[in-house]
Parts: C-alpha cells; structure tokens; sequence
C-alpha cells in the first residue's frame, strides 16, 4: 500500500497545475471558440448559435481591415528594426569593448519596463507641440514639421519607433548569447587567411548564428501579434481606430463596445496566427532536444 | 595602426550613440518631473530643469486626478503590491513542484504533458479573457485583487514551470538515485537536494514573474474593478484623462513611480533578469 502511494505521489503533486493549466490554455480556448459561434453581445449568450456569422461579420468589418494592416506593419519594421539594431549592437559589443556590462545593462533596461510607462514617456516626447519638434526649432531647425503621432496614416509608425526601442536590447542579448557561443579560433582563422572583419560576420559568423536568429523572429513576431500595451499607452487605437491592432480591437468588442461574440472571433484569429508561428517552432526544439543531452 | 585606431573610434562611437539613444527618454522622463510648467513651455525636450522640484511627483502620488479620483497613484501602488506578492510567491512554488516532478520523477506520458503545458507560454492571452471574466464571475472574485492574484498564477504557470524543469533537468540523475537507494523518499529529496540547489533559478523565476505581473496591463484593464486597479492600469487612466491642461511633469513622475520597482530590480539584480529572458527565448 506504501509503495502504490509513494509512486503515485509525484503524479498526485503535478496533477492539480496540469488539470488546471490545461482548463486554462485548451479549455478556455474551446470555451473562447464556442462563445465566437453565438451571438453573444454584452453578456455571453449561449443559446444564440449563429454558426460562423462572427467571422464573417469580422472580415467583412473594415476595421479589423485596419487592424490587420496595422499589425503587418507593425510585424515587418518592428520585428526588423529590433532585428537589424540589435544585431548591429552585438557585433559592435562583441569587439572586446571597455564597459561592456555598462552598455549593455543601458541597452536591456527599457526591457524591464512597463510598455505603458514607455509609452507614456513617447507619447510626451511625440507630442506635435511641445516635444521632438520643439527640441529641433531650439537647436535652429526651424522648419522642422512632426505630427505623425496624431495623424491617422503615420500614427502606427510612432507605435512601431517605440516598440523596437523597447525591444532592441532584447535582440542584442539573445545575439550577444550566440555570439559568444562561437569559437575564436573560427575567426582567427579566417582571418589569416586574409579575410576582412565585415566579410567573416557576413559570410561565416551570421549563418552559424541561424538558429538565434530563427529564434529571436520567432519570439518578437509573437509579441507583436499580441501587443496591446504599447499601442493602448501610445494612442488608444486612436486617432480614430487608425492605429488599432487585433489586440486592441478584440479588447475593445469584448468589454467596451458588447460584442462578445465577435471580440470572441477576433481572439480565435489570433491564436490561430500564434499558433501557426509557435507550434512548428516548439515541435523542432522539443524534437531536437534528446540529442542535445 | 591609424587604420586600427579609426576603427576603435567608429566601435566605441557607435555604441556610445546608442546608449545616448536609449536612454534619452529616460533623462526626458526625469528632466520633465523636475519642471513646472512655465519651464515645460519654455524649454524643450533636453533642457535641463531649474531646480529639483519634487512638486510634480508629490502630485502624482497622492492628489493628482483621474476624473473625479483626486487620490494620485498611491491607492494603485499598493494594489499592485497586493497583487504581485502573493501571485510571485505562488506561482514560483507551483511551478518548482511541477518543474521537480517533470525533471526528476518522470513518468510515462509526462513528457508530453510538459510539451501541452508549454504552448501556455506563448498563447495570446486574449483568448482567455471572456472565459477568464465569466469564471471569475462563478467564483464571486471579479472585480478584485483576488481574481487578479487567481489570473495571473494560471498565466504564469507555464512558464515558471518551465524554468524549474530546465534547471533541475541538470541534476545528476545518480544524486537522486543515491538518496533514493537511502531510503529518501519524494518530499525528503526535495527539501534536502534540490531546494538547496535552487537559488540561482528561483531567483530568475522570482524577478521574471515580479517584473511580468507588476507590467501585466491586458489583465488588470479587463478583470479590475474600480477598487482593484493594478498601477499600470492606474497611470494609463491618469495619463489618458482628459482635461483642460496637459501636465506633462505629473504624467512623467507618475510613469518614474510607476517604473521605479522594476527598474529597482534590474538594476540590482539584473543578471537574473537577463537570463529569465534569454531562458524565455530559447526554449526545451
């Protein structure tokens, strides 16, 4: 009897996190895709099955039009632009520099900020008056002009400058890792050989770092689909909606405009864009990992 | 050697830039608490305040408005210190248990629940949300710093577990089975081998999770009630509210308060954060 118990004391001691992790990630996105086929609106209403009039309704809906272009851009500069800096950040970082720790803990810090205190801070400095624009009149250019912050097609750019200043340093860290994987003697070597420093990170050092790089694109691309903090903090989805993304839209059908049902339906593409982005990514490491061992 | 030293200017110039570039919204943050509001007018973005007036931030603590709510950001501080204690502390502990379980007493199938677990880390937390606001209801806690606590322990549990299962995977699988052949049993191994192994990881898991739950907006803004607000939800409201004049230097010592616990942390024990991040990128 003291054997059976013991042995199944691990599992009885994981059992509750797994039965209410799963309730939490799978069952509540059955539970998220059942309220999306009704016709929910301030309160949830499961005896109004309307098939998947939601995702047509949300197709059909401009805004989510607006949404998903917005997120396209978002995705491609914000991903990029933290991309290309950090990058750019390691490799200058990686030259036996003085005060490497300063520079970096400069470079990582705003990581450990709230997205609404940042965005609070660009809102300040964007701000078409008193901000960015002000500083440039002062130091004698005075016909600069930048509004972009309250105009409905540059808005989102303001959103995406924030958002990869917030990120970059999280790039440089993860490339830095790499970076520092690599063997000297690689690079000694090619050296010798009478190679020049921009030509061996270009032709031997970025394609060992492949799966860094996969794997910094895999995360940021995750995060700028669910980003939600920054834009709110920054304009509101505003001026107007021009700036919202699914995030923003998919929050403001479900509690401020009673449009469960369709705010329900937004949620469900989003997960299915996560998902096709984090599943085949989480397959190959976990695939990978015996070998590793 | 001129052509070496050319080089080392570009490189220590580059970063030197760079640094200038991230940090300048923070010295614009600090510069622009410190003004009132005719050097706000009168100044721009880089100017130096006159004096260090703490007026901008005794208002943001305690009396600056939100709407009619003239109580500053004091009343959601301490929600969020309400909050993130007892959510921290909870979801670090589930998650060494569980982590514990999945690393040194696998059992058939166990591998597999670990990888559906893992998908928990990534999920767009907006599909959790309707469900999520309608439990909370059942349980009678929404509304409250309760329901939020309860919120945030499920979202993070996946990835705490996460981090414990990577770390303890690295124990000798001999140690174990050495106590094990002494007779020591599942709890005995635990609190005598492993929880003394484990401060570097409950570390990383402890400032990871503080820093995620007191930044968390999506959850605070969906599942709070006027009483429970959490701090980022708090400023955002403050920022937001529309009225007659901006006061930029109250709105940016309110966001300096509202950065400063993080902040605080990162400075003082960043390497932890660091590999918290780097753990929550590179996966298995």
């Amino acid at each position: 009897m003291k054997l059976n118990f013991e042995t199944a004391l691990p599992k009885l001691v994981f059992a509750p996190g797994f039965v209410m992790g799963m309730a939490f990630i799978y069952g509540f996105m059955v539970w998220n895709g059942v309220l999306s086929v009704t016709g929910s609106r301030m309160l949830p209403n499961y005896n109004e099955f309307v098939g998947l009039a939601q995702y047509v309704r949300l197709w059909e809906s401009e805004r989510w039009w607006v949404a998903l272009k917005n997120l396209g851009l978002f995705s491609v500069f914000y991903v990029g632009g933290a991309m290309l800096i950090g990058m750019g950040l390691a490799i200058f970082l990686d030259q036996k520099v003085r005060l490497e720790g300063a520079l970096r803990t400069i470079y990582l810090y705003p990581m450990a900020l709230s997205f609404i205190v940042t965005g609070t801070a660009w809102k300040w400095i964007l701000n078409p008056s008193l901000g960015l624009e002000k500083l440039m009149h002062d130091l004698g250019w005075r016909s600069f002009h930048f509004d972009w912050l309250v105009q409905s097609d540059t808005a989102i750019y303001c959103v995406i400058i924030a958002g990869i200043w917030q990120s970059a340093g999280f790039a440089m860290a993860l490339f830095l890792a790499g970076l520092r994987g690599i063997d000297d003697s690689i690079i000694k070597a090619a050296q010798m050989d009478g190679a020049s420093l921009p030509r061996i990170y270009w032709r031997i050092i970025l394609p060992i770092l492949r799966p860094v790089v996969f794997s910094t694109v895999m995360v940021l691309s995750h995060l700028s689909i669910k980003g939600f903090d920054l834009v709110m903090a920054l304009t509101g989805g505003g001026p107007g909606y021009a700036t919202d993304v699914p995030a923003t839209f998919m929050y403001v059908m479900s509690f401020t405009r009673g449009q469960i049902g369709l705010g329900a339906a937004s949620a469900t593409m989003m997960l299915a864009s996560v998902a096709a982005i984090v599943v085949p990514y989480l397959y190959s490491e976990l695939r990978a990992k015996p070998h590793d061992r | 050697m001129p052509h070496k030293l050319i080089s080392r200017a570009l490189v220590y110039g580059v970063l030197l830039l760079a640094a200038c570039f991230f940090l300048a919204p923070l010295y614009v943050m600090l510069a622009t608490s410190f003004k009132d509001a005719e050097q706000i007018r009168s100044g721009n973005l880089l100017s130096l305040p006159h004096s260090l007036n703490f007026e901008a931030w005794t208002l943001a603590w305690s009396s600056a408005c939100t709407g009619t709510d003239c109580r500053g950001l004091k009343p959601f501080f301490w929600n969020s210190v309400i909050m993130v204690v007892p959510a921290v502390l909870v979801s670090t502990l589930w998650g060494a248990m569980n982590g514990y379980v999945l690393s040194l007493w696998k059992f058939r199938g166990s591998e597999v629940m670990f990888g559906c677990m893992l998908f928990g880390v990534f999920m767009p937390f907006q599909v959790v949300l309707l469900p999520m606001s309608q439990v909370l209801g059942w349980l009678g806690i929404s509304s409250s710093i309760g329901g939020l606590i309860v919120v945030h322990c499920l979202a993070g549990l996946a990835g705490t577990t996460l981090f414990f299962r990577n770390y303890y995977a690295s124990i000798p699988k001999e140690l174990v089975n050495a106590a094990r052949i002494d007779g020591a049993g599942f709890w005995r191994i635990f609190f005598r081998i492993v929880v003394p192994m484990s401060t570097p990881i409950v570390m990383v898991t402890l400032i990871w999770q503080f820093t995620n739950i007191w930044n968390d907006f999506l959850f605070g803004v969906a599942f709070s009630g006027a009483d429970s607000k959490p701090i980022t939800v708090g400023l955002n409201n403050m920022v937001n509210t529309s009225s007659s004049v901006k006061s930029y230097n109250v709105d940016m010592a309110a966001a300096v308060i509202a950065g400063l616990p993080t902040m605080l942390v990162y400075v003082l024990a960043g390497q932890y954060f660091v590999k918290g991040l780097t753990a929550g990128a590179v996966k298995g």
